[in-house]
């Protein structure tokens, strides 16, 4: 994706490029991923709002030429909330990382999800708190290194997607920065799903959490996510032995179910009519 | 005109009908006594006038919302009570940073933590001022009544757009949960002020300039054409992160002055008896009402005393409590904490002049009393 393409023309503040991400980060690539997706659904761009915490990740809503909300760290989804109930016509769509959503944000992405508000949330997991410095995150696989853990932590990590479905969202998938194009596919999904949906992206953070753990450079953490990602279809057909060491990509679950703002909004009517009729 | 209609509230509830007069549409919060009655009467009246209501999971969450909201073209509210006061601060700063209007009640009980939460304090006073890091701008109004709380949450509305500032309404547990009866008054006796927005398809339009002649940046809702950024870094004229220190003095200068350039619109007081004073007795809020009970009595017995109740919390009346403090060598201030507002009093204060100060922590009410042996022992 060159400076000059129509798609950084069209969906990018191409002024505030280059962008404040390390050569080789992970989150440009799924920063690509979300406006493909909105240019796939040739969504109006008036009516998108795109949401973000505190994280390398969040900046990515500064980039990207929509109603852009940089928030405080954690909180995105808190004030997505009140952007979508407050006007239900915006496709709000949030861009967090594994820490500013599980971590400090965890309360608010378990609460979005049990309402199933109307909201797409991509979480760009690169598996450690690259902002500040390679601390390890509710997301740093059990005995991996950041700078708080020199000696490997002893909290098992999340399982994102799980916790999502779990929680009450009725879309969830998991794809990588290398798999762009299934990324691309999920968001689409996502976006179009009318409830809550989480689309985990698999980041790499070349930085801290590659150089940390000893897991190379971008291209060795790319190949790594290339050679380990397993489909959940392919999984459920492999021998326990043969899964050892992957990791589970795919679309986790989809389910229709009442939506939060469509389910208010008949309350509002509701309330209204009878108060209309009573007078 | 139409007659005035006449019902018993209590501040909570007249808290909420000035809201709605204002314009209110939003509300986001979780419960917490005793400020509770308001989120009740949201989620039961906001509906019926087309508006919304959602009770998030933390006081963190309401403050986030409400900024949601209102950057989504809604007058937004949450109202809460100390502890959650102090989860909301974080937020509180975004919204004084990224010039979001919106109001936050809060309804003072006993501290610090979990304290007393049923009984009536003033111990929030120097957190609405100072309570989210860094510095910022802070307007806090105070009401001593039921109907007071009816009008000043109509003019922390009306400040709050026109400044693009959140401001505070600080009531005490004793004017939230007072029942008294008031007159509720019509549309056409109070102004409501809606933010300046920029005209449709304005091509140059700049999300964080402001106008020539004009306080703040005019701001358009999410959803109508104009695409900018928001965030709570430093930003430029669009709204975009910059580090540049003039930038960023710039910045804080425009935060600051548009209220200090404005205290007297945004500044109300209300004086008994100061002109002789010899003694002047500060009290604000549920305790003004003991005060000028007090202050009348003392005048019976001969005492020249007077009664100054700052409506307007912050920004701080200085230019005032000054003058005053040059008539009468002696102030006393009165409030349900260990010393707050005296602090600012003070600072400002005529330097022959004398000050004391009452405070009381222990959950109950300050009584006239009380007041007059204060009084009494200083004057
Ligand atoms: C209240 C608060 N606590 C801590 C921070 C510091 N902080 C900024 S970003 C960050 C971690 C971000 O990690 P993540 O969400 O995984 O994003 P990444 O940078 O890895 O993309 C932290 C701890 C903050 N800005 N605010
Ligand atoms: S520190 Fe890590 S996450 Fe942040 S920009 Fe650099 S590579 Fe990306
Ligand atoms: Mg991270």
């Amino acid at each position: 994706m060159s400076l000059g393409s129509p798609i950084v023309k069209e969906y990018f503040r191409s002024d505030r490029l280059p962008h404040i991400w390390c050569p080789g980060c992970g989150h440009g690539v799924i920063m690509r991923g979300v406006v493909m997706a909105i240019d796939n659904l040739k969504l109006d761009k008036k009516k998108v709002c795109v949401v973000s915490g505190i994280g390398c990740s969040s900046r990515a809503s500064g980039y990207m030429d929509f109603n852009t909300l940089h928030t405080t760290h954690g909180r995105a989804l808190a004030f997505a909330t009140g952007v979508k109930l407050a006007n239900p016509e915006l496709e709000v769509i949030v861009v967090t990382g594994d820490g500013d959503c599980t971590a400090i944000g965890g309360n608010h992405f378990i609460h979005a999800a049990r309402r199933n508000i109307d909201i797409t949330t991509i979480i760009f997991n690169n598996k450690i708190y690259g902002m500040t410095g390679g601390q390890y995150s509710p997301a740093t696989p059990l005995h991996e290194v950041g700078t708080t853990a020199p000696y490997g932590t002893v909290d098992p990590d999340f399982d994102i997607c799980k916790l999502a479905v779990g929680a009450g969202s009725s879309y969830v998938a998991r794809s990588t920065a290398y798999h762009a194009n299934q990324l691309i596919k999920y968001i689409q999904k996502g976006i179009e799903n009318k409830g809550f949906s989480v689309i985990e992206a698999i980041s790499g953070c070349p930085t801290y959490y590659g150089r940390k753990n000893k897991k190379g450079d971008a291209v060795d953490l790319m190949n790594y996510y290339k050679d380990n990602a397993l489909d959940i279809k392919a999984a459920e057909k492999l021998p326990e032995d043969k899964k050892v060491g992957k990791f589970l990509t795919g679309e986790f679950h989809h389910e229709a179910k009442p939506e939060y703002v469509s389910e208010y909004m008949k309350i509002v009517e509701k309330v209204q009519k009878e108060r209309s009729e009573n007078e | 005109m139409s007659k005035n209609v006449v019902k018993l509230m209590q501040g909570n509830e007249a808290c909420v009908e000035g809201a709605l007069a204002a314009g209110l549409q939003f509300y986001a919060g979780y419960p917490i006594t005793p400020s509770t009655e308001i989120a009740e009467i949201c989620s039961a009246k906001l509906p019926l006038v087309g508006g919304k209501f959602i009770q998030m999971e933390d006081e963190i969450a309401g403050m986030a919302a409400i900024i949601g909201a209102s950057l989504a073209g809604l007058k937004s509210m949450t109202a809460t009570s100390g502890p959650g006061f102090s989860l909301k601060q974080e937020n509180i700063g975004y919204a004084a940073m990224a010039q979001i209007p919106c109001v936050v009640v809060d309804v003072m009980r006993a501290g610090p933590s979990t304290g007393l939460p049923t009984a009536p304090s003033q111990g929030d006073v120097m957190q609405a001022k100072w309570g989210t890091h860094g510095d910022h701008p802070t307007i806090s109004l105070t009401p001593n009544s039921v109907r007071e709380a009816y009008d000043l949450t109509i003019r922390a509305f009306n400040l709050s757009e026109k400044y693009r500032t959140p401001v505070f309404l600080l009531m005490d547990e004793i004017i939230g949960h007072l029942r008294e009866r008031i007159e509720i008054p019509n549309p056409d006796e109070y102004e409501v002020f809606d933010r300046l927005k920029p005209t449709p398809n304005d091509k140059n339009y700049k999300a964080y300039a402001v106008k020539e002649g004009e306080i703040v940046p005019r701001m358009a809702s999410f959803g109508e054409g104009f695409s900018y950024h928001v965030t709570g870094l430093v930003y430029d004229e669009y709204g975009f992160p910059k580090t540049d220190t003039d930038v960023a003095e710039n910045l804080l200068n425009h935060l600051m002055s548009k209220i200090d350039n404005n205290v007297d619109d945004i500044i109300t007081y209300e004086e008994t008896q100061t002109d002789d004073a010899e003694l002047l007795i500060i009290a604000y809020g549920g305790v003004a009402r003991a005060a000028s009970k007090a202050v009348k009595e003392c005048r019976e017995q001969g005492m020249k005393v007077g009664l100054f109740r700052p409506i307007t919390l912050w920004p701080f009346p200085e230019k005032r409590v000054n003058k005053l403090t040059q008539k009468s060598k002696k102030v006393l201030v009165v409030e349900m904490n260990l010393g707050q507002y005296v602090i600012p009093v003070h600072r400002v204060k005529e330097p022959d002049s004398k000050v004391f100060q009452y405070g009381k922590v222990n959950g109950e009410p300050i009584s006239p009393d009380e007041i007059i042996k204060k009084i009494k022992e200083a004057y």
